[in-house]
């Protein structure tokens, strides 16, 4: 009934990527990120402890996911290569989440940052996933440079507002060249079904599934609803009316 | 002794190559998912044993944690 994604050559079976950041602890991430079906996992990049290096969770993800590492929380393009050459080397794999931060409030993409950041890295031979703005000509630009998908984010990361302009999505995802993830913003699993009836290809979720009252059960409702989502979109919905339409026949009717 | 800013600090060590700072901090090169910059330049695993460090470099010293 549906195809699956392909990101830069490399089949995806799941629809929905995932975060590892801010659930309550090892057992509830592990669970969630089960029921999530999710194939691809992020992660961040940092700096070790100097007091003593120990087993960290990703030693255990590592092995069960395919990892995407980000380079968050930078803000400039020269920070964001040496995090994702860091990645790569950490992790050994050329794909990475470009994120450069252009304002620390609102989380907001430096774009012309991203793209110059994108460019170089493509150069590289990185596999670049950039979270962009919401805005058709800097996705373009992305694919421009040889980004394999583009992330434009639904609304501010971490706040659970959804899609904050659906028409840009559905316009972004009706022209892109590549493969368009709708990153950030989830709230709940209506927001991740609606980015799939705009069009996406996959979305991505973190805090959504996390810091929900019950990851475990968000996670499987994030999982429906994404699959709930893509099928919906492939199987075309009807055209909106400003009357009823009954659906029962109008001939027969007891009495008539 | 070897002045380094290793990971943002500031620190003097007697080392002179990325394998011997690795084995001061008690980091065991073996570990998996570890990566190792000098001066901005990512350096391999297979050259930590011979990357040599010089006064004023800076290191940074990274892994993969939980992200979004």
């Amino acid at each position: 009934m549906t195809e699956p994604l392909i990101i830069a050559g490399t089949t995806l079976r799941s629809r929905l990527f995932v975060g590892s950041a801010g659930y309550p602890n090892q057992q509830v991430l592990l669970e969630s990120l089960a029921a999530t079906g999710a194939e691809l996992v992020t992660v961040a990049i940092r700096r070790i402890s100097l007091e003593g290096y120990a087993e960290s969770l990703i030693d255990l993800l590592g092995d069960k996911y395919r990892i995407l590492p980000n380079t968050s929380g930078c803000v400039t393009a020269r920070d964001a290569i040496l995090t994702a050459e860091l990645a790569r080397e950490a992790l050994d794999t050329n794909w990475v989440k470009l994120e450069l931060i252009g304002d620390r409030e609102t989380l907001y993409p430096d774009v012309e940052q991203l793209v110059h950041a994108a460019d170089e890295l493509v150069r590289k031979g990185f596999t670049v996933l950039p979270y962009c703005n919401d805005d058709p000509v800097s996705c373009q630009k992305l694919a421009d440079v040889g980004c394999a998908a583009v992330m434009p984010l639904g609304s501010l990361i971490g706040s659970g507002r959804g899609i904050a302009n659906p028409a840009a999505i559905e316009l972004i995802c009706s022209r892109s060249p590549v493969p368009v993830v709708l990153d950030a913003g989830i709230g709940t699993a209506s927001d991740a079904a609606y980015a799939m009836e705009l069009g996406c290809d996959a979305v991505l979720v973190n805090t959504a599934i996390a810091k929900s009252h019950d990851p475990r059960r968000m996670a499987a409702a994030m999982r429906a609803a994404v699959e709930a989502g893509h099928l919906a979109r492939l199987a075309g919905r009807i055209p909106e009316r400003d009357f009823a339409e009954p659906s029962s026949p109008q001939l027969g009717l007891v009495g008539s | 002794m070897t002045r380094l800013r290793i990971n943002g600090e500031e620190a003097e060590v007697a080392v002179t190559t990325v394998a011997e700072l690795l084995a001061l901090r008690g980091i065991d090169p073996k570990a998996r998912f570890l990566a190792v910059a000098v001066n901005g330049a990512v350096v391999r695993r297979a050259e930590w044993p011979a990357a040599p460090l010089s006064p004023g470099d800076a290191v940074e010293i990274v892994r993969p944690l939980q992200g979004g």
